[in-house]
């Protein structure tokens, strides 16, 4: 996994509570076997219309979208089913964090176990990147804290941990197997 | 504050800690049992092959197919590709390989005991009191119905427990739902949830794991608790437990997979510990007259979104999103969902396809028809769930009402093996969740339970139940 210190870019701004997995990617394009191409089905139902022709209103598909890293959503986001395809076609698409008031448990552990971050803002830093959708901003995960271009600055919190691992580019799986000795005992003691 | 006692996660969270968290690290909690099937467990396969790791504890994984399986009878494998597509005939495929290569026990179509994850899982035995539980699915929390602490994970974590049998966990928080009252005629544990979520919302109970308690809980059957535990993620929760009691150890005893003999004995002390201590705390809590509750439908695009079935629908819910909601559902703020006419029903998934729920449909559906138009089918939990409800003659009650009857999965609650609802088409469904195309492309849900699933299906219109009972 790619070491993330620090990354800039505009923002594209989906201002719609709960938006579940099943809107991130519908259930159809979970056949795989793999995580590849799933970009592809990103907001599928909302971005092409019955004919397979990108729907102009939608945000994502809108010229000033281009190449955005960072996508701002209501409150909630990620909600329902635990399928990690969610974060898999966010980052395949191009997603680097998602910045919301608030995330669904299993989303937000998924999301961060694939160098995507999923950042909680405040309520009023919140309004402000609606109401300024594109500004550019930068999110450092050393300073743990999101300047945006028109000089508002927010803090954010994120676990040490997590943080830790998003910043060296580690896999969590070698923390655990690493603690193989405490598992063993566990075991033996029945 | 008193804290003297502990709730009934705090004793199971305690139970499993392999090692404790501290502020730098995630505690690791031990797992008992990894239910895996075939739509959420490719890529971890593969990352276990890529990385040289074994499967740390086989005997500890449950494995069937649920999600892709084509619930149209198949004779052998060779025939997957005539009932469902590419795609997740593959999938199916890939599952038996990776149980094979990996000497995991898998359940798959030559199996009586095959059928969605969380249907099979107690219905073995293997779901029981204060055990760890995990699947890559999130509707694992129905486990929590015997005093398991049950919860839905990703695909990396499946890895995580398939190599190492440990879970990366951070403690929830506490919620404590008070019901109490006795349910009504016509009235179901499905209602109850409704009710539960309508009042939460959707994401009230996030980084929480509730305790569903007060007196109606211990009135309630196991698989009334499954269905209310089920549902206990579309409050945003991450679990949801009843603590277990005489009815989970009756559930219990004689399970294939449950213990046996002075194992029995030695476990049903071990779970009668399994309570919340009287000065115990709850970080979060509401409550709930069961006695005062109406049947529930929803009304919109999450499981939130839910009225009685004789109400209006609300002008506004302060939502972001409210209006595209009801534009999707073509569902009219200020008016009833009562009578609304449907296009399908759906009697299935792993909140509402057990015994006691086919029973609820059969009950309506016999000696009536069908409405003209409406598709109805009718999908049991398991291969165990279809061949009781046989015995039972419910098929029968169901094929000649012109429903149909099919073999066991998930089938139209998510859509992958083909069975949708249908593009722009309104469905009267037993599922969990209501989402803008959950039952494939187009398709518009109305959330409710069987008894009113069936009712609607009679009356082509979503219809109270209490008017058939």
């Amino acid at each position: 996994m790619d070491k993330i210190i620090e990354f800039t870019s505009k923002t594209v701004v989906l201002a719609v509570n709960d938006i579940d997995t099943d809107q991130i990617i519908p259930a159809r394009f979970l056949t795989v076997t793999t995580k590849d191409g799933l970009g592809d089905g990103l907001f599928t139902d909302w971005r092409f219309d019955e004919a397979g022709n990108k729907i102009k209103d939608f945000p994502l598909n809108q010229k000033k979208s281009d190449g955005c890293s960072i996508l701002v959503t209501g409150s909630n986001f990620g909600c329902g089913s635990s399928r990690e395809h969610a974060p898999w076609a966010l980052v395949d698409y191009g997603f680097k964090a998602i910045l919301s008031t608030s995330f669904a448990d299993i989303f937000r552990n998924n999301a961060l176990k694939n160098g995507l971050l999923p950042l909680t803002v405040s309520e009023d830093f919140h309004r402000m990147l609606i109401d300024n959708e594109g500004i550019q901003v930068t999110i450092s995960l050393e300073t743990m804290c999101i300047q945006s271009s028109n000089g508002v600055r927010e803090n954010f919190e994120l676990e040490h941990f997590s943080r830790y691992c998003l910043m060296n580019g580690i896999d969590q799986l070698g923390f655990i197997l690493n603690h193989e000795d405490q598992i063993n005992a566990y075991e033996n003691k029945g | 504050m008193n804290k003297s006692g502990k709730t009934l996660f705090e004793k199971v969270w305690e139970d499993h800690l392999v090692v404790e968290e501290t502020q730098e690290t995630p505690a690791i909690l031990y797992i008992d049992l990894h239910l895996i099937h075939e739509v959420t467990t490719p890529q971890a396969f593969q990352s276990l092959r890529d990385q040289g790791l074994p499967v740390r504890a086989p005997n500890k994984v449950l494995a069937t197919m649920d999600h892709s399986t084509p619930t149209l009878p198949i004779r052998s494998i060779r025939d997957l590709d005539i009932v469902v597509e590419k795609g997740p005939a593959d999938q199916i495929r890939d599952m038996i390989r990776n149980c094979e290569e990996f000497g995991i026990e898998l359940f798959g179509f030559d199996s009586d005991k095959r059928g969605i994850v969380h249907v099979i899982g107690p219905e073995l035995g293997a779901t029981q009191p204060g055990k760890t539980i995990v699947c890559g699915d999130s509707h694992t929390s129905t486990h929590g119905a015997f005093g398991a602490l049950a919860f839905g994970i990703g695909t990396t974590e499946v890895g995580h427990v398939l190599a190492s049998q440990c879970l990366l966990q951070r403690k929830p928080k506490t919620f404590a739902v008070n019901m109490n009252g006795t349910l009504n005629p016509g009235v179901t544990a499905k209602d109850i949830i409704l009710k539960i979520i309508q009042q939460t919302g959707v994401g009230g109970g996030v980084g929480h794991v509730i305790e569903y308690r007060g007196s109606t809980a211990g009135s309630l059957s196991l698989e009334e608790r499954m269905t209310i535990c089920n549902m206990s993620i579309e409050a945003g929760a991450r679990a949801g437990m009843f603590a277990p009691d005489d009815k989970t150890f009756e559930y219990l005893i004689d399970k294939p997979m449950s213990p046996k003999g002075s194992d029995w004995d030695q476990a049903i002390e071990k779970w009668s510990q399994l309570f919340t201590d009287e000065h115990a705390d709850f970080d979060n809590e509401i409550s709930v007259d069961v006695g005062r509750l109406t049947p529930m439908v929803t009304y919109g695009t999450n499981p939130g979104m839910a009225i009685q079935i004789d109400d209006i629908v609300p002008e506004e819910n302060g939502d972001l999103g409210y209006r595209q909601s009801l534009n999707y559902m073509q569902i009219e703020a200020g008016k009833p969902i009562l009578g609304k006419d449907i296009d399908v029903v759906f009697i299935g998934s792993c909140t509402n396809s057990r015994i006691s729920d086919l029973q609820d449909a059969a009950e309506i559906f016999k000696d009536r028809k069908v409405s003209h138009g409406v598709k109805a089918l009718i999908v049991p939990g398991s291969q165990a769930v279809k061949k009781e409800a046989e015995n039972l003659g419910l098929d029968k009650i169901f094929e000649s009402a012109g429903a149909e009857w099919r073999e066991s999965g998930c089938s139209m609650c998510l859509g992958m093996n083909g069975d949708t609802v249908g593009n722009g088409k309104l469905a009267v469904s037993t599922s969990n969740r209501n989402f803008e195309g959950r039952q494939g492309k187009g398709a518009r849900t109305i959330l409710a339970s069987p008894k009113t699933a069936a009712a609607s299906a009679i009356a082509g219109s979503v219809e109270d139940p209490r008017k058939y009972s």
